[in-house]
């Protein structure tokens, strides 16, 4: 196929900034375990009040190896709980799940962000750098009352 | 059956034939539907900044968001693109319609299952959005009619396959049109697309909400609505291209620069458009972040024939401007015939995309999905993209075709040429700020981002209501293109004009036959589907899961 000569040239350049962006996922994944939050757990939606992981609603856990897990539950129009406090260079794990319809989780100006979806958890570990009150926002619609749905995260300077 | 016994003309009334009239209908119920939508879209830019109006309730925001974005998304994109489509087939491949019945009774099935839809919604009983993601759970008639109009679809796509057939049997040894090979490469998508949305509706959320079920699975339906959801952005966009490649050369005054490019671009969409559709999933629980990735490697594949269309359109339209008369590296641009509404739709669409394509890499990007998903950002992006690559291109591809079916002069020509500049500007106004405020984590369809005056959420006050101006100006050129239609259906009459396509700058002579061969295409997407769906699907199928029962909300 005759192909024109800067037309070749743009053609051999898209193929490299694509193949740029695909070393830069591969290697971000791969080097630094950089991923989304998949974490794949199943759970009965109807139950997850009474169920045995998600017992700590509230109160942060501090692992054996040192990690801050946060459980969390999601429900139409409101977190449980909806204020966090966690200290800042931590580790923090966050493990929620929604009571009923499908929820989101954002921390607004961080990249804290999951799905949450009724019958199954949500798991991502992050930390966070720069104490501050930042905004926790429902971001799937889930109703008249979605824009209500929010809560907050206090990040407390280190001890 | 003999080819010419298929297209032997069928008795039409004098005036007006059976693919004009077909078209016509289409089009009619894509510019109705967009008018409406046009009208719920300014209450919720207004709304979004915080104004007080009379009737402001969530309860009405939420229902119109999920009008604007059924009437939008998928009635007027549909309709216009089964319309366009008959057009394309008419004056590209000659002769008349078969199966005009087929053709008539799907009309009628997709107008059936809009009005379902859309009465339910107007009704307060569907306020799921048109994700409609489970376990929001919306009356019966809205899943059913939306299915009508997938059903309706595929009557269409019928018919369109068939007169490519007839005319290839009565073309034995011709290359496909280069804007029926686009066509046929949209409809190929769609039905590999369609399959996925299909299981969703008929496996799970009809049944269930006709109460037969308890419960559904919500991951499962996500995996199958994205399987839909993302191809059918290139439902949306491939048609658009077939204008941009087929249509707008000619429009300009010259020749389409790489003919067999073109194919080559068409033949990518129709292998990577629907192995794609996690990347909308990047946030869900219940996927596993290996099959998101590959899922991602293919998204970022599909940059590709967009990258080479850019080089391709710009270079068209240099050739037009220098047969023009357009002198040195950019005097071409001013040569250009920018009082035709269908090029400068066109090219105003095509710069908006720059920013909708980038967007969407960005999107795209595995980890930094993760600041812009569910914000706002997400409705600034595709606004740049369905909302501008493809709805721009339709309003200005309107002008060109709807007086030619017609047969009627268009009228308030003036409004016509101003109207795609006011949508320029409208969506720069609406979309920038939309970023923006994603970035720092607005949440997308929000009623009120208030949030108690945090302070996060005060710092974007003055973004949201730079996008209410933008609303604004971008309904002022809805109202603009409506008011044109409207006119120039009571326009004077004039002559037949049979409409003009683009000539390559080389004939492909036999370059690239093997990408005609249709259903070999077909045979390797629907491998690929196999691999990026097939085995994801199967895995999840085998764990234990617990299905919802339904909540409405609203």
């Amino acid at each position: 196929m005759n192909i024109d000569f800067y037309e070749r040239i743009w053609m051999w350049a898209a193929g490299v900034i694509i193949a740029a962006f695909i070393a830069v996922i591969g290697v971000s994944t791969v080097a630094y375990g950089l991923h989304p939050p998949s974490h794949i757990e199943t759970i009965e939606p109807s139950k997850i009040f009474t169920d045995p992981r998600f017992s700590k609603l509230g109160q942060p856990v501090e692992m054996p190896d040192g990690t801050i897990e946060v459980q969390m539950a999601a429900m139409m129009f409101s977190f449980a709980p909806n204020e966090v406090r966690v200290p800042a260079g931590r580790r923090v794990r966050f493990r929620l799940t929604s009571a009923d319809v499908t929820h989101g989780f954002m921390i607004s100006g961080t990249n804290a962000n999951t799905m949450l979806v009724p019958g199954y958890i949500s798991q991502f570990t992050t930390v966070f750098t720069r104490p501050g009150d930042y905004l926790i926002v429902c971001h799937e619609f889930c109703g008249n009352g979605h824009h209500i749905m929010s809560g907050r995260l206090i990040v407390e300077e280190a001890k | 059956m003999t080819a010419t016994g298929v297209i032997a003309q069928q008795p039409d009334r004098p005036g007006i034939d059976t693919f004009a009239r077909l078209a016509l209908a289409n089009i009619g119920v894509a510019i109705a539907a967009f008018g409406v939508a046009s009208a719920m879209a300014i209450m919720q830019a207004l709304s979004r900044a915080n104004l007080e109006l009379p009737f402001r309730s969530a309860g009405m925001y939420y229902m119109s968001v999920t009008a604007h974005g059924t009437l939008m998304a998928i009635v007027f994109t549909t309709f216009f693109i089964m319309g366009f489509g008959y057009v394309v087939a008419r004056h590209a491949l000659g002769g008349a319609l078969a199966m005009r019945r087929t053709a008539w009774l799907s009309f009628w099935m997709a107008v059936l299952g809009t009005v379902a839809a859309v009465a339910v919604i107007l009704a307060g009983k569907a306020t799921v959005l048109y994700t409609f993601y489970p376990p929001l759970k919306a009356h019966p008639a809205f899943y059913i009619g939306l299915t009508l109009v997938v059903v309706g679809s595929w009557g269409w796509a019928l018919v369109m396959l068939r007169a490519l057939r007839v005319w290839r049997v009565a073309n034995p040894g011709r290359r496909i049109p280069l804007s029926v090979y686009g066509y046929a490469a949209t409809i190929i998508v769609w039905l590999l697309a369609t399959i996925g949305v299909a299981a969703e509706m008929l496996l799970q959320l009809i049944p269930w909400s006709l109460g037969w079920w308890a419960t559904v699975d919500p991951v499962l339906a996500r995996m199958l609505f994205w399987w839909f959801g993302h191809p059918l952005v290139y439902f949306w966009l491939l048609p658009a291209y077939v204008v941009w490649y087929g249509l707008l050369p000619a429009a300009a005054g010259g020749k389409l620069f790489s003919e067999p490019l073109g194919r080559v671009v068409f033949a990518m969409f129709v292998l990577l458009s629907t192995p794609v559709g996690f990347h909308h999933q990047f946030m869900d629980p219940g996927v596993s972040s290996s099959w998101k990735l590959f899922h991602t490697f293919n998204t970022l594949l599909i940059l590709y024939p967009s990258f080479v269309t850019a080089f391709t359109i710009v270079a068209s339209l240099e050739i037009a401007g220098r047969m023009r008369g357009g002198q040195g590296v950019f005097g071409w641009i001013r040569r250009l015939p920018w009082g035709n509404p269908l090029v400068s739709s066109v090219i105003l669409s095509m710069l908006l995309f720059a920013i909708g394509g980038w967007g969407g890499a960005i999107n795209a990007s595995f980890g930094m999905n993760a600041v812009i998903h569910n914000t706002s950002w997400v409705p600034g992006h595709f606004h740049t993209t369905v909302g501008s690559a493809s709805a721009l291109t339709f309003m200005g591809t309107c002008y060109l075709v709807v007086p030619q079916l017609l047969r009627r002069r268009l009228e308030l020509v003036p409004m016509a040429r101003v109207q795609p500049w006011l949508w320029f500007l409208g969506m720069l106004l609406f979309s920038i700020p939309t970023h923006l405020t994603g970035l720092t984590g607005m949440p997308r369809r929000v009623f009120d981002p208030r949030y108690g005056d945090h302070p996060t959420a005060v710092s974007w006050h003055w973004l949201t209501n730079l996008s209410a101006v933008g609303g604004m100006v971008l309904f002022a050129s809805a109202l603009f293109f409506v008011l044109v239609m409207l006119f120039t259906l009571f326009g004077p009459r004039v002559a037949d004009e049979a409409i003009e396509f683009s000539e390559p700058l080389e004939d492909p002579g036999t370059k690239g036959a093997l990408l005609d061969r249709l259903g070999l295409l077909t045979a390797l997407a629907a491998a690929l589907i196999f691999i990026a769906y097939g085995y994801p699907i199967w895995q999840h199928l085998q764990m234990p899961r617990f299905g919802s029962p339904g909540f409405s909300p609203f």
